[in-house]
């Protein structure tokens, strides 16, 4: 029996799936340096350009079955790729060096791509490592044309299994059998990375940026992929193993159990009612959340807009996806969150200078207010979708009443643009405040007379509080969502922003957690926004209780002194209210 | 001319340099120091690393060269974010 290894990486598309692992190793490629004699010479060359051609072909079809699959933007994320293989100061110099240095043609292009990549490795921040994936990958593609062999591809895995690779192209994953994809597991990318987007659309689950797994994990080896968690287990032992196997059974039962609760509404035993909504990324998600019962789009991240295909999206472009997701959810809202890069979210634009402390640093609406012409792109594409259906916008990263004043004033210059050029929007568009700074929430009665919601971003509103880096491992116990400090925050958000008459959610992980659910109903939460899968079991808590137990409840934890005190008595409510609903999420957090 | 956006050019506004390039018949170059690169390669408007602040020189030479290097310049000047 092996020994079980744990790899932690980057939880990138959720769900847990246990396997054989099939390495889909495409690192190493044997490239033979041949002298041709003269008049080879035209042939080789000839022989380059059709190989460049038929991968041209192969790109394209990839991008019609993206297409097809996923969605015309997603088939952008190609388009780079295009470009790099069209390049035609590449293709120049390798016909040059098959002329003049009368080498084979597989050598020269191999020449000619080992400069581009030598002198892009010393810039190469995690954007730059996936463009040297996607080079090297465009490389092998052709590589492979030459020797007149077919690329591999993942459809012709005979059963189902968990792929390992190093890094995988658009092209791995469009090219097959979906039955037999169990999960991905990744050396390189993080959650923006080609591979994230995809397996999160598909809802294959995903672990990506684990360094080394590629080489650590052999062919056949069994693994347990925790796309939730980030986490991967190698051969597993019998207890990993049991505790797994339990919970995918326990979710799938919930899952079915669940979405019996589709179309009821979030109310409480005694009447009182709450809004529960989806967070989405892609439009193609607008259906889940349905299908799970969502009531709105609590929060739309715009940011994968900004990581696909080569340049910024137009404002076209946005208002076509836009629109496309508040028709669809409509008459419920969608919220739409400006441009949240920066920190750990910046991959595709990184700054010049690498930020000693990225999450204080320059992001979100700082980089918005910063870069003024790409935010009033986005902004007019959100007014103009704003006729169509309820769209409402929201802010990211307020710190303090100027800043929220600013990007209003930012929204204004907009509108009156708008109006001048006679472009019909919603002239009372719904405006919002994230609340995910504690400076903000000691200053939230003065923002919120300023906005019409706030919306809890609770990932950074504990780290910050807590000043806890919740990837630095040493120190991700003090992460703690149930710091009686940080129901503090929470509650004082609430309470500010009830007194000014405006409502107030949540679209941060917390709302997710089941634990959480009672006490934050209780402190007067509006809205719980959260992955579109976790929502069945939330409503189904909110609909067991009474709004005056959870407000008991949330007064009792404010007595408390400690995290670890109120989450035993929480466990023990929900134990005692809930036997058959599964608070695993929260008990086995603490563990890890 | 200078690099005005934060984010340099090295990454994603390369793209956009060379697709405004490919619209003219003229050569176009991007120069950076000792360096020059052909504007219509991605690979080397990608490999001239420049960040903001560095100063890049636009160079063409052929029948639309004048409004090949205003294109290019204006894209520069609006800092890359208007398509």
């Amino acid at each position: 029996m092996k020994n079980e290894i744990v790899l932690k990486g980057v939880a990138a598309s959720p769900g847990i799936a246990v396997g054989k692992a099939f390495i889909y190793d495409k690192e190493d490629f044997w490239i033979e340096e041949r002298t041709i004699s003269e008049h080879e010479v035209d042939n080789e060359v000839e022989r380059f350009l059709a190989a460049v051609g038929q991968v041209r072909d192969e790109i394209k079809e990839t991008q019609e079955r993206l297409k097809f699959k996923l969605g015309k933007e997603q088939a952008r994320i190609l388009d780079a790729h295009r470009m790099m293989l069209e390049d035609q100061v590449v293709i120049d110099e390798t016909v040059t060096r098959i002329r003049e240095e009368r080498k084979n043609a597989a050598f020269s292009f191999f020449r000619t791509l080992r400069k581009v990549i030598k002198a892009l490795k010393p810039l190469e921040d995690n954007y730059l490592k996936e463009k040297l994936a996607d080079i090297r990958d465009i490389g092998r593609r052709v590589f492979f044309r030459l020797y007149g062999k077919e690329h591999p591809t993942l459809r012709d895995l005979e059963f189902p299994a968990v792929i390992v690779s190093h890094a995988l192209s658009p092209f791995d994953i469009t090219h097959m059998q979906r039955e037999n994809i169990l999960a991905f597991i990744t050396d390189i990318g993080g959650r923006t990375s080609h591979v994230a987007i995809i397996a999160r659309a598909m809802e294959i689950p995903a672990v990506v940026g684990l360094e080394t797994a590629s080489s650590q994990i052999s062919a056949d080896d069994m693994v347990v992929v925790d796309g939730n968690r980030g986490i991967v287990y190698v051969n597993p032992n019998e207890a990993t193993l049991e505790q797994y196997q339990q919970e995918r059974k326990r979710l799938l039962q919930q899952e079915e159990v669940l979405k019996e609760l589709w179309g009821l509404p979030a109310i409480t035993q005694d009447g009182k009612k709450v809004d529960i909504s989806a967070n989405i990324e892609l439009p193609e998600e607008v259906e889940k959340a349905m299908s799970h019962g969502a009531q709105g789009i609590g929060l739309f991240r715009t940011e994968f807009l900004y990581l696909l295909g080569g340049t910024p999206p137009s404002e076209d472009e946005q208002f076509d996806i836009y629109r496309e997701i508040a028709e669809k959810i409509a008459p419920y809202p969608t919220i739409i969150r400006t441009l949240d890069l920066g920190g750990d979210k910046l991959p595709g634009i990184a700054p010049p200078v690498p930020e000693a402390n990225p999450f204080l640093g320059w992001r979100a609406i700082r980089v918005s207010l910063a870069l003024k012409d790409l935010f009033k792109v986005q902004l007019r594409a959100i007014l103009r979708a704003s006729v169509v259906g309820n769209v409402q916008v929201m802010f990211p990263m307020i710190s303090g009443l100027e800043e929220l004043i600013e990007a209003k004033e930012v929204l204004e210059e907009v509108k009156e643009e708008l109006r001048q050029k006679r472009i019909p929007f919603d002239e009372h568009i719904k405006v919002g405040a994230m609340i995910e700074v504690p400076a903000a929430v000691m200053v939230a009665e003065y923002l919120a007379g300023e906005v019409d919601f706030f919306s809890l971003g609770t990932n950074d509103l504990i780290q910050y509080a807590v000043a806890v880096d919740r990837g630095n491992e040493k120190i991700s116990y003090l992460f703690d969502p149930l710091h009686p400090g940080v129901l503090r925050l929470i509650k004082l958000t609430i309470d500010a922003g009830h007194r000014r008459g405006i409502w107030v959610g949540m679209c941060g992980e917390m709302s997710a957690d089941p634990l959480a659910t009672v006490p934050l109903l209780g402190l007067g939460l509006d809205e719980f926004s959260m992955s579109p899968l976790v929502l069945p079991q939330i409503k189904n808590i909110i609909r067991s209780v009474t709004f005056k137990e959870a407000q008991a409840i949330a007064e009792e934890i404010l007595q408390m002194k400690t995290a670890r005190e109120i989450r035993k008595f929480l466990q023990q409510v929900m134990d005692r209210k809930f036997c058959d609903i599964s608070v695993a999420p929260s008990k086995t957090r603490s563990e890890f | 001319m200078t690099i005005k956006n934060q984010l340099g050019l090295h990454a994603r506004p390369a793209a956009l340099l060379v697709r405004t390039a490919e619209k003219f018949k003229s050569n176009i170059f991007v120069v950076k120091g000792d360096l020059e690169v052909n504007g219509k390669s991605i690979m080397g408007v990608m490999m001239l690393a420049a960040e903001m602040g560095s100063q890049i020189t636009i160079r063409a030479e052929g029948e639309d060269e004048k409004e090949a290097v205003e294109a290019i310049a204006s894209v520069v000047e609006d800092k890359f974010y208007e398509e």
